[in-house]
């Protein structure tokens, strides 16, 4: 990004249009510690630094609230309780008013913010913090949904019931049924950077927050709503984030509202970082789920109805719980069709932290449901579940042989899942590892291996139909330079630079002419959080219509200036043919300058096609769905229960891709998340409600050293998105998540060779050793070995 | 002679000798460099040298050489880096001038994605790069067991890893280029004084030698000891413990030896794990690969053996298989010693037999017998850079088909490092076989009652724990099998 970039005026192709493997536009920076995260910016003169109190009991009356001693703590400015907040006490993102930003009077989760100290230093904040003296009236709390009544325990959100054709009697009248249980954890995000926000305060009841947040028009509504101001006082901007992955998404505003309090209150710029321990305690996670299933099949294994529920661990309130759990029941078919289907789901209310968004946001939490399925009735019929995959997946794209419709009515008009299995297969050797896996087995008395190949099919869309919009704003400035600006927000993603291959794809002018921005409310107004996959979808999209609006009026220009028709005005790489003379596009743009051509332009999308009707459960709920598939092999002691991931192989579908290398990095990543989920990465909570997994010294994710042993990673190069997304690409945020799953199932596979795979392991998650080694202990003593 | 005493203390910071009198006794590394000197490429991701966004490289003259290590800023205290070199991501470049050959690795096989975790990962790759151009996977990633990176799935960092080395010379680079000025410049700053600074409550010490740290102890045995931080560290940033007045001893040279004896090796209180490992693992290969599971590079750079014993935590790894080989401890007080079975040190939870003032100065490990089988097995959720579930170490002597000795210790069974004595006396005399095994195993319930927490339950931890001996004994009986799962075969 040099300051007087040369342009190749002769190219037959632009330096980083789409479909170019392009490098990160950070890189250079993020190696180099260059780029700037909201902690790294310079702090204003008199910035104040803000500590939290986190409630020291699980559920509970706050009986008395004695700050004096944190008041007269050193550097302390001020204290903030409930009564200091302006406007209204609530952050639901779900209109249930049932999100406190600070307790007032009850609390409902061990480590729920109660107050917060201002001071001119963190540090003193933090050591303030703990000198409060607080009594509570501890109440009896609910820490756990295993044992909760599905029917009858208080819910944060109305559930929703998917139902298509008569699943109970299907599954009477089925040759075969079983009936089980899974219980599946819940994840820690562990974005990098900790939550953060720093507020500054402006004229009148204007205040500016840079805060570490997918959602900045939904933050800026908060802190407005929390100030009791109007949306237009409130400015909030992030240049990127540490990570994100659905964290950030609706947690993200507890923090910016509170600098923003306390910077208003006080005159004086307020940053607050969370410390990890803290973060962990306080923010939302991934829903853990139990899932009751109940199936019916033929001798074949051919699946003829299913019933579901997924009861899930909503915690205090209800955040995006009620979405999350439509999510789940959107994708407890995976890639199968279930011709009878009955699926609720159950928003258990418990006295934990409030569960959130996490990247698949309740699709991979469905889609472990399916997968389970789909062993037991391999086990009961006695073939490899490969097997049974195949035989209940979808019609394949172009054929319609009466198996397409989804629980929720939807035609599946683009399944390529057939391919995609097939391909992989072949390039796995799963049959040919299949053998030899078992004949090692034979002869290993402690050490079983295990594979699995499973399929994934992700719905692409919010689900909430009015956040699929987008805007952006494209300037070029009189130089020729380009001044790029969407809603979306960058996290790691690349979607900063998807977007800006898209802008200079349209305009025809090399990568480095486009200016990457911060996303800010001050640019482009009423934005979607960068959530559900669709950050490049929407917001390549509005940016591709700014671009076209200028380049439009670009055309138009020179048409009418050199005296040729609009057709002879062509964009070519970095210059613009018009009739038969080339013009360097930095020329053009001078010339449209001086005529006064408007070089700026708002652009704009929406999804066509997509509707929801959640009270009949039916609906186009997705725009088209991403494919992939995963082919997992582990090594397992069944002494301890320690594994081993020994290979995986993974085809993965992103139709044409805007960026190979930024989707490759999004598919290894996503994958490695997943396993890590269902794997090592255990929430643990004890009696008393407290959160005993709370930083990286007790909370696992995976390491270099818990990736593949063998890892391949391949994007199909034949698969194009069905609808006309921008240039055919599909999203690829979440989707590649639940190729993970496949680490689960091979774990089970080879857990079920102890019982000579009679006996379905029923392995639940995240299958720690532990979870592993008791397993093998029940198969062996039901097998009598 | 009065010991002299510097009222400030001295370190370089990437090119620039740095001298400071106002230094903190809780002040961390990773503080002063974000918010005193604005170097704000190093992040705080954990705070507890866990995630090692904040890795940085640390420099020391040992035994006269400069070695460079990882180390986390986020839990070093900036009063223990008198006279060290410190090097941050800002202080990388490359030959040109541009990025350096670690950073243009990592940029062109897109090894970042949100980038925030990267200069940690960068720091990481530089040492290792400087030590071994041409690593193998194996030792990339043990290289990189204390760096999280939540976004990339780890491949494109190896792929980045792999290929450093076409990308520049590690013998070119600028920190081999500065080495000969930068260990001048250091061994310029060893004045042989003691650094003390602040009063009160709010006081530091450096001890300028063994004596001089043992005569301070004993007088103010309230004092905390300070040697790696990877304990102490996380008492500051989590649970903000007033640790004043506070004595940094890990730039004792002399409590950084280790030596062979006739009767076994010597290991200075003071030896991390990393000065351990290669030493350990010649001659005790089950302690080298131990070692390589606790904590990532960067913990077990600063960590020591030491603190592992002096610290007296029931998940320690280190004193189970210590106690199994039979080791002594020597404590000090002034300049008093006396030396006890290790065993003996661990009396309860949180008690240790340790007089106030009184510190840990070595341990004394016997070598296992030549006919000895020994093997130490730790289980953990997560295999590298977790903390120990449960962990068992064997010493078992067979004669003639029969067990003749056998000492035995857990972690992560009791409240206290513990050896297994009925389990032991149920093996001793007996033939060595499986029939044999499946009876000792009985005995593990009247030598353990362990507790159910967020590591794993009561349950599981006494079932591995018996899996363990019988891992252990098929392990004695066929080399050629495998009895446990390995990512590579151990070097």
């Amino acid at each position: 990004m040099g300051n007087h970039p040369v342009q190749d005026l002769k190219a037959t192709r632009i330096k980083g249009g789409v479909h170019a493997p392009e490098r990160h536009d950070s890189a250079h920076k993020h190696v180099s510690g260059t780029a700037i995260y909201i902690d790294d910016m310079p702090e204003p003169a008199g910035t104040l630094h803000a500590g939290l109190g986190l409630a020291g009991v699980a559920h509970g009356i706050i009986k008395s609230m004695d700050l004096s001693a944190v008041r007269s703590a050193p550097g302390v400015v001020a204290v903030l309780t409930a009564k200091d907040i302006p406007g209204t006490n609530d952050i639901s993102p779900s209109g249930m008013n049932d999100d406190p930003i600070l307790a007032d009077g009850k609390v409902e989760f061990h480590g729920q913010p109660i107050f917060c100290v201002i001071a001119e230093t963190r540090a003193q904040a933090r050591r303030a913090a703990r000198l409060a003296k607080v009594e509570y009236e501890e109440l009896p709390g609910v820490f756990d949904i295993r044992d909760l009544d599905f029917d009858s325990h208080p819910q944060v959100f109305p559930p929703l019931t998917l139902k298509r054709g008569e699943a109970t009697e299907a599954i009477a009248q089925a040759p075969r049924r079983v009936k089980g249980r899974m219980l599946l954890g819940g994840q820690d995000h562990f974005y990098l950077e900790g939550q953060v926000s720093m507020a500054v305060p402006g004229e009148d009841d204007e205040v500016t927050v840079y805060c570490s947040t997918q959602g900045p028009s939904e933050t800026q509504h908060m802190v407005a709503h929390a100030l009791g101001i109007a949306s237009h006082a409130v400015t909030v901007e992030v240049r990127r984030m540490g990570g994100g992955f659905g964290g950030k998404e609706t947690q993200a505003n507890q923090w910016a509202v509170l600098a923003a309090i306390a910077a208003k209150k006080l005159g004086r710029p307020v940053k607050i970082r969370l410390d990890r321990d803290e973060d962990m305690a306080a923010t939302g996670k991934r829903h853990d789920f139990a899932i009751d299933y109940e199936v019916g099949f033929d001798e074949e294994g051919r699946i003829l109805g299913v019933d579901y529920i997924f009861a899930l661990r909503a915690g205090f309130s209800a955040d995006l719980s009620g979405p999350v759990g439509d999510r789940a029941l959107f994708h407890c078919d995976n890639a199968y069709f279930f011709p009878h289907v009955h699926a609720k789901s159950a928003l258990l209310k418990t006295n934990t932290v409030s569960n959130t968004a996490f990247r698949g946001f309740g699709g991979p939490q469905g889609m472990v449901g399916a997968e389970r399925v789909i062993e037991e009735v391999a086990f009961a019929v006695g073939k490899d579940p490969l097997e049974i995959r195949k035989l209940n997946f979808y019609d394949p794209m172009g054929s319609d042989g009466g198996r397409n419709l989804t629980p929720y009515h939807q035609k599946v008009e683009d399944c390529i899942i057939q391919q995609i299995v097939a391909e992989l297969e072949e390039r796995a050797d799963y049959a040919g590892r299949r053998r030899e896996i078992a004949a090692f087995n034979a002869n290993s008395r402690v050490i079983k291996r295990g594979i699995a190949l499973t399929p994934v099919k992700f719905g692409i869309s919010f689900t909430k139909t009015e956040s699929n919009q987008a805007g952006a704003l494209v300037h070029i400035y009189a130089d020729g330079s380009v001044h790029m600006n969407h809603g979306g927000t960058e996290m790691g993603q690349g979607l900063h630079l998807k977007v800006a291959q898209v802008v200079a794809e349209e305009l025809q002018i090399d990568l480095d002419r486009v200016r990457i921005t911060a996303t800010t409310t001050g640019k482009v107004p009423n934005t979607s959080p960068t959530a559900a996959s669709s950050g490049a979808d929407l917001n390549g999209m509005a940016a591709q219509d700014a671009a076209r609006q200028i380049k439009k009026r670009l055309i138009d220009f020179a048409a009418e200036k050199y005296g040729v028709p609009k057709e002879q005005v062509v964009f070519l790489p970095n210059r613009v043919r018009v009739g038969n003379q080339e013009i360097p596009f930095n020329e053009i743009v001078r010339q449209a300058y001086v005529a006064r051509v408007q070089l700026s332009a708002a652009g704009f999308y929406k999804t066509p096609k997509i509707h929801w009707d959640r009270s009949a459960g039916k609906g186009h709920a997705f725009y088209y769905f991403a494919y992939g598939a995963a082919c997992s092999e582990v090594s397992v002691d069944t002494l301890t229960g320690e594994y081993v991931l020994e290979r995986t192989d993974i085809l993965h579908d992103v139709g044409r891709s805007l960026n190979p290398a930024i989707d490759q990095g999004q598919v290894e990543g996503g994958f490695i998340q997943g396993a890590g989920w269902l794997t090592t990465e255990e929430l643990v909570w004890d009696e008393k409600g407290r959160l005993r997994t709370h930083a990286p010294s007790t909370y696992k994710i995976p390491l270099a050293s818990d990736r593949p042993k063998i890892f391949n990673v391949a994007l199909t190069d034949w698969s194009q998105a069905y609808e006309p997304t921008i240039h055919r690409s599909k999203a690829v945020g979440e989707p590649p998540l639940p190729l993970g799953i496949s680490v689960l199932h091979a774990l089970s596979d080879a857990v079920a060779s102890v019982a000579d795979h009679k006996i379905c392991p029923r392995l639940d998650a995240p299958a720690t050793p532990e979870r592993v080694l008791m397993a093998i202990e029940r198969l062996k003593a039901e097998s009598g070995r | 002679m009065a010991q002299p005493v510097r009222r400030e203390i001295r370190f370089i910071l990437n090119g620039e000798t740095v001298t400071l009198p106002d230094v903190k006794p809780d002040e961390l590394l990773l503080d002063f460099l974000r918010l005193r000197r604005s170097l704000r490429g190093s992040k705080e991701g954990c705070a507890e040298g866990d995630c090692g966004a904040c890795t940085v490289l640390v420099g020391r003259l040992t035994g006269g050489e400069l070695v460079y290590e990882s180390v986390n800023a986020c839990i070093r205290f900036l009063g223990s880096l008198d006279g060290c070199h410190v090097v941050t991501v800002e202080h990388l470049r490359g030959e040109n001038g541009g990025l350096h050959p670690v950073q243009q690795a990592l940029v062109d096989f897109h090894g970042s994605q949100c980038g925030f975790c990267t200069p940690g990962f960068v720091m990481s790759l530089y040492v290792l790069w400087m030590r071994e151009p041409s690593p193998s996977d194996a030792r990339i990633e043990k290289a990189l067991q204390g760096n999280l990176c939540r976004c990339t799935g780890y491949e494109s960092i190896m792929r980045a890893a792999r290929a450093i080395s076409s990308y520049g010379e590690a013998g070119r680079d600028l920190l081999a280029k500065e080495r000969t000025d930068i260990a001048a410049r250091l061994a310029a700053l060893k004045d042989g004084a003691r650094v003390e600074i602040g009063s009160g409550k709010n006081r530091l010490i450096v001890p300028a030698s063994v004596d001089d740290f043992a005569e301070i102890y004993a007088a103010e045995p309230a004092a905390t000891v300070v040697a790696g931080s990877t304990d102490v560290g996380l008492s500051v940033t989590k649970q903000m413990r007033d640790i004043s007045p506070v004595i940094f001893i890990g730039g004792l040279e002399e409590l950084q030896t280790i030596t062979e004896h006739q009767d076994g090796i010597r290991i200075g209180a003071g030896v991390s794990y990393t000065q351990a490992r290669d030493f350990l693992a010649a001659r005790v290969p089950a302690l080298g690969a131990l070692v390589d599971r606790i904590g990532g590079e960067q913990v077990r750079n600063m960590g020591t053996i030491g603190g592992n014993i002096a610290n007296g935590s029931p998940i320690g790894d280190t004193p189970p298989p210590l106690i199994a080989l039979g080791a002594s401890v020597t404590l000090r007080h002034g300049n008093v010693r006396r030396c006890i079975p290790l065993e003996d040190f661990f009396i309860a939870y949180g008690k240790q037999d340790r007089a106030p003032g009184e510190f840990v100065e070595s341990v004394h490990v016997p070598l296992p017998a030549p006919d000895a089988h020994f093997a130490v097995h730790k289980i953990s959720k997560r295999r590298d850079e977790d903390i120990t579930a449960a962990l068992g170490a064997f010493n078992v002597q067979v004669r003639e088909g029969r067990v003749a000795a056998a000492r035995i210790a857990y972690g992560g069974m009791a409240a206290t490092p513990k050896r297994a004595r009925a389990v032991e006396q149920a093996l001793i005399g007996q033939p060595w076989t499986e029939e044999t095994i499946v009876a000792a195993q009985a005995a593990y319930a009247t030598d353990y009652t362990p507790l159910t927490d967020m590591r794993a339950t009561a349950e599981y931890r006494l079932l591995a724990a018996k899996n363990l001996l019988l891992r252990f004994y098929l392990e004695t009986t066929s080399a050629a099998k495998p009895f446990r799962v390995k990512r590579y075969e151990e070097a």
